[in-house]
């Protein structure tokens, strides 16, 4: 297979085939989608990465408030700058690998307690001290002590001591946990000298990019760190991100050459927007999911035969379709789906069907006053609409729903996990572990659906430390069939991240773990010459 | 009708389509509010006279109750502001003094708060009902409407027939109704067919901000809100509630011009 | 004292109480409204120890009326504070938000004021013929359609397919006077579609009102042409109102432009506020405030100043 893939990648680079031909032929070996689409990319690239030029990113989710302080970023221009001037001690890679950065590797110990990174020789801060295991030990502090407002605070709870020996930076867990290096990639735990306890906005890490200009809620310049330790990125001289929340002026942008990458195209608009001369639309599916949450303690809500009628109320493919406009995939009432390890796809998806939720619903005994949904546009692109056809599909079994619309000022403090039925996004997180435990432990912070159930923790906690990945599945296997048929949780479609750029573009790659190449697109990609 | 000039009377032509579509809409309609019929964005056909919206529901259906809520809110907020707003200005022109004083800087102090936080201020800790949004955007409103109204009235009660009118010991009601409001009936006019329209484009802003009209019920500003990804690949279902405000503003701004030059003939004028 | 200047005391005393009664009621409306400085910053994925550390950092745990007097008394002293959610010093921060939004609205009030009265002076010489319809017709449907829609038109064919203006409206230090002209050439345009309608039929009706005087028909009798008897004679006195509504309208241009502001990307003060109101950032959201109070205030009274002058009976009350 691997020589029948070399063959298709040659003829790519010879331009004999197009993207479409290639996925075509790629998806016949048997090749996922974001591996073919990645081996198309590099074969489309074989020229090689061109060194030089600024390159101009367009992004969504920034504002005027925003800091550079890695410890409170929450969206994802943000999450973009910081990526662009700070190195982690490891990254998800777009496989859903651990690729070291700051550490050169990942030694843990048999029963996942114990975890060494070794630290990196040569890697500088671009004030020009080295990067050492006591920088990484600081920054880890800052972002777990008793002071902290990190939003990784949660994150490192298991820790229960650190330290930094010579090279090494040892963390130790009070149980164990297989997936920690995954916790500590995460986008806050940028690595910054002496953890950036002095100045954490200072916007200094060892990152490929220095930071020039910082105009929040504008646009944020960065120019090329001398002694930055990696040839493979950071081939632009300048970066520059702008902040762009508007989707039309989005695309109006890279329609116009003014930027050359953007974000968070609007799927009702990809196909169109995609015939348009020199740019691409590059869609991947991700971890993240658009639902309806219900708060299982409060009544009516607290009925499971009323739950079920809900989840066979909703037309999941409907949504899909006007939705997301085929930009997704179909929820089946769980928070995981084929983009985390160890998914099992032999549960079997709900679909729509009146006769079970007219049927649910009479067994439930719900008197029949309306079931108030809040939803806000805030709450995931296309909530108000989504909200607009379960209200219909619901009418059809019977199910009186009644939306009301809520300001999208304020929803996240004052609708979301204090209403019992509202609309709510999860972004995903990198291993199943970490979403169920963010979410659906007894005594998890954002248990959205207040699901509290001591023998689902146990599972939990099981899974965490299971070091065997086919009973790790079947355990992940167990949990989301209990959610699917039990819980709080309506989970109608899961989001593509969909990108657009320009054909100046060269080194993109689709990568399933956040939009525009995990916020890193801006190091990895060049202009072509 | 022979004295109608054919401007008014396509104002009052289409002025009356559209209000007769809103109070007879859910006659009219051939689709419910909600009602999902069909694909995203489909072009106009035989079963859906203008194409379907973003979510596939009849966008014909939609604008006809669309309307009745656009035109309903629009027409009462405007009337009660111009009620409040022209009397109270009228009331502080005339009698002048610490009234004036109080009113006039009240005005001026509500105006002063940028209205975007005034709105999510009072509709936060009020339930977001019709009548409510009514009141909210009638009041506020009508601090515009008191500055114009006493702007206007401060230069006619300085004239010699409501000098006259106070020597002859005329209450101040009086001189309010009577001297008062057939001179500044002009102005004020040409600004109620203004106000109307921002009343309109008010209304679909709030419903951007979360605190408008509750869906699936829909309000013309919200539709173009709705499909507005739409606009610049050609796609009808934004253009025609744009087109449709359009319509609505002009012609009723061109009824408001035929009853200016009346008033202003009526004044005994040369007309 | 000449009461005319006595009046502009008064009323520039009066312009100062209402600032204060202003910030009052801003400060009391930001505590009104619902939500959390700290849970807004951190977003979705904070967690509680984290929230609470942050608003013991914050100073939010203190009384509402201790953090409203001290921040006054600074504001008094120029010092505006910092931002909560990134730190910044506010007085800075604004100065350039606020001198990008008066460069905007002074190139859209600049163009548009001048045009409405002139279009609204030939509507009123041509009245009820086919200039004064058009001027109508045209003005009243570029008010009607919501301003995001125009801006999205005009983005699209003048700057996607023409490539004439950039559609991001971004403006910065190192550029020179022509490049930023250059930049906000798109929503200046929008704008004075925008505020231009308003202001000239206010222009046509006040004209109209006064073209019935006596005095007009004198002077019409006189011989004088008809454009110069609009001009010179019925002008003068119809300018309160007018007045009144190009103020309304610079108020607007200078407070209300956030739509615009979002649509072309432009680095002003709407944008600004919106950010922080949607963060409960107070100090900023009071700033704001203020500074817009301020701004609408002045504006007021000069508009109230400009009416008294121009009334010859109010300017000599007997």
């Amino acid at each position: 297979m691997q020589d029948q893939l070399d063959h298709l990648s040659r003829s790519v680079t010879a331009g004999k085939m197009t993207r479409r031909e290639f996925m075509g032929k790629a998806a016949a070996l048997g090749v996922s989608a974001v591996v073919a689409g990645n081996l198309y990319s590099t074969a489309a690239d074989a020229a090689g990465p061109v060194r030089g030029g600024l390159l101009k990113v367009g992004r969504g989710g920034g504002g005027s408030t925003d800091t550079l302080d890695p410890a409170t970023v929450a969206s994802e221009l943000p999450i973009t700058n910081v990526t662009t001037f700070g190195e982690r001690l490891v990254e998800t890679s777009a496989e859903g690998t651990i690729d070291p950065r700051i550490a050169e590797s990942v030694e843990s110990s048999a029963d996942a307690k114990t975890w060494t990174f070794k630290i990196r020789k040569g890697v500088e801060f671009h004030n020009g001290k080295t990067v050492t295991a006591e920088d990484v030990l600081r920054t880890m502090e800052r972002h777990s002590n008793e002071d902290s407002k990190s939003g990784a605070l949660g994150l490192l709870r298991g820790i229960e001591s650190m330290k930094a020996d010579g090279d090494n930076f040892i963390v130790n867990l009070a149980t164990g946990n297989a997936d920690l290096p995954y916790l500590l990639s995460d986008y806050h735990l940028v690595i910054q000298p002496d953890g950036g306890f002095d100045s954490p906005a200072a916007g200094i890490g060892a990152g490929a990019y220095e930071v020039v200009a910082d105009e929040p809620g504008v646009r944020h310049q960065f120019k090329k760190f001398a002694n930055y330790w990696d040839d493979n990125r950071g081939f632009a001289d300048e970066v520059e991100t702008i902040v762009l929340n508007d989707a039309t002026a989005r695309t109006a942008a890279l329609q116009s050459g003014q930027v050359h990458m953007i974000d968070r195209v609007e799927p009702k608009i990809a196909k169109l927007l995609d015939r348009a001369p020199n740019l691409h639309v590059k869609n991947v599916a991700g971890p993240g999911h658009y639902v309806f949450v219900m708060h299982v303690d409060t009544a009516p809500f607290n009925e499971n035969e009323l739950r079920l009628a809900l989840k066979y109320a909703i037309n999941r493919q409907e949504m899909v379709d006007k939705i997301l406009r085929g930009y997704g995939g179909l929820g089946n009432d769980m928070p995981i789906n084929a983009a985390y390890p160890l998914f099992d796809d032999s549960i079997p998806q709900r679909t729509y069907d009146v006769a079970k939720a007219a049927e649910h619903y009479k067994k439930s005994g719900h008197d029949g006053s309306p079931i108030i949904l809040r939803v806000a546009d805030g709450a995931f692109p296309g909530a108000v609409d989504a909200a607009a056809l379960f209200q219909q599909s619901a009418q059809a079994a019977g199910i009186p729903l009644e939306i009301k619309r809520e300001p999208n000022d304020g929803y996240w403090s004052e609708v979301w996990n204090a209403q019992p039925f509202c609309a709510s996004y999860w972004s995903g997180r990198p291993v199943q572990d970490q979403m169920y435990s963010t979410a659906y432990l007894s005594s998890a912070d954002w248990n959205d659906t207040r699901w509290k159930r001591e023998s689902f923790d146990a599972q939990i906690l099981a899974a965490r430390a299971e070091v065997d990945p086919a009973k790790r599945k079947e355990i992940y296997s167990q949990l989301g069939r209990t959610l699917r048929d039990e819980g709080g949780v309506i989970c109608p479609m899961f989001n593509d991240f969909v990108d657009a750029i320009s054909d100046k573009v060269g080194g993109y790659a689709v990568d399933p773990n956040s939009p525009l190449m995990n916020n890193a697109a801006q190091i990895k990609c060049w202009l072509k010459a | 009708m022979k004295n109608i000039p054919i401007s008014a009377q396509i104002g009052l032509f289409f002025t009356g389509i559209y209000f007769f579509m809103a109070i007879f809409a859910p006659l009219i309609a051939p689709y419910g509010v909600g009602e999902i019929v069909g694909d995203v964005w489909e072009p106009a056909s035989s079963s859906y006279l203008l194409g379907t919206d973003n979510i596939g529901r009849d966008l014909l259906s939609r604008m006809i109750y669309g309307g009745r809520t656009t035109i309903f809110i629009a027409t009462a907020g405007t009337l009660l502001s111009f009620v409040i707003g022209s009397i109270l200005g009228f009331f502080a022109a005339v009698v002048g003094g610490w009234a004036d004083q109080l009113l006039s800087r009240f005005v001026d102090l509500i105006m002063s708060i940028p209205t975007l936080i005034f709105a999510l201020v009072v509709l936060s800790v009020m339930p977001v009902t019709i009548p409510i949004l009514i009141v909210v955007m009638g009041l506020l409103d009508s601090t515009r409407v008191y500055r114009l109204a006493r702007a206007v009235a401060v230069d006619i009660s300085v004239m010699e027939y409501v000098e006259a009118a106070r020597l002859r010991g005329e209450k101040t009601g009086w001189i309010i109704f009577r001297e008062i409001l057939p001179n500044a009936l002009s102005p004020l006019i040409a600004e109620m067919g203004l106000r109307f329209i921002f009343m309109v484009l008010f209304v679909s802003t709030l419903s951007f901000l979360g605190l408008g009209v509750q869906p699936p019920e829909a309000d013309w500003g919200g539709i173009v809100k709705e499909n507005k990804e739409g606009i610049v690949y050609g796609i009808p279902a934004a253009l025609i509630p744009a087109f449709a405000i359009a319509t609505l503003a002009i012609s009723v701004n061109l009824v408001a011009d035929w009853v200016l030059n009346r008033t202003t003939s009526l004044k005994g004028g040369r007309g | 004292m000449h009461p005319v200047i006595a009046l502009v005391a008064q009323r520039f005393v009066l312009g100062l109480l209402l600032l204060f009664a202003a910030s009052a009621l801003i400060f009391a409306g930001t505590m009104i409204l619902p939500g959390d400085v700290a849970q807004s910053i951190l977003g979705q994925s904070a967690t509680p120890e984290a929230l609470e550390n942050m608003r013991r950092e914050l100073g939010l745990n203190e009384p509402a009326l201790q953090r409203y007097f001290s921040w006054l008394f600074n504001a008094l002293q120029g010092d505006l504070g910092t931002a909560l959610t990134n730190g910044r010093d506010i007085a800075e921060s604004i100065s350039k938000r606020l001198g990008n939004t008066l460069f905007l609205a002074f190139w859209a009030a600049l163009i548009s004021v001048p045009l409405a009265i002139f279009l609204g002076l030939l509507a009123v010489r041509y009245k009820d013929r086919w200039p004064d319809k058009l001027i109508s017709a045209v003005t009243l449907a570029s008010i009607s359609i919501p301003e995001f829609l125009i801006g999205y038109v005009l983005m699209f064919f003048i700057s996607v397919r023409l490539g004439w203006f950039p559609s991001v409206a971004m403006v910065n230090d190192s550029m020179s006077i022509l490049e930023r002209l250059n930049a906000i050439a798109l929503p200046v345009t929008v704008l004075t579609l925008v505020v231009l309608a308003h202001m000239m039929r206010m222009t046509r009706a006040a004209i109209l009102n006064v073209m019935q005087s006596a005095y007009i028909e004198t002077a019409e009798l006189k011989g004088l042409s008809s454009f110069k008897v609009i001009y010179r004679h019925a002008f003068p006195n119809a300018i309160a109102p007018i007045v009144n509504v190009v103020m309304l309208n610079l108020a607007y241009l200078v407070v209300g432009v956030v739509v615009i502001e979002v649509v072309f990307v432009y680095p002003g003060m709407g944008q600004y506020l919106v950010d922080h109101v949607s963060k409960r950032d107070v100090p900023v959201v009071q700033a704001c405030g203020l500074i817009f109070a301020a701004v609408y205030i002045g504006l007021n009274m000069l508009a109230d100043i400009i009416s008294i002058l121009a009334n010859p009976r109010l300017r000599h009350p007997k």
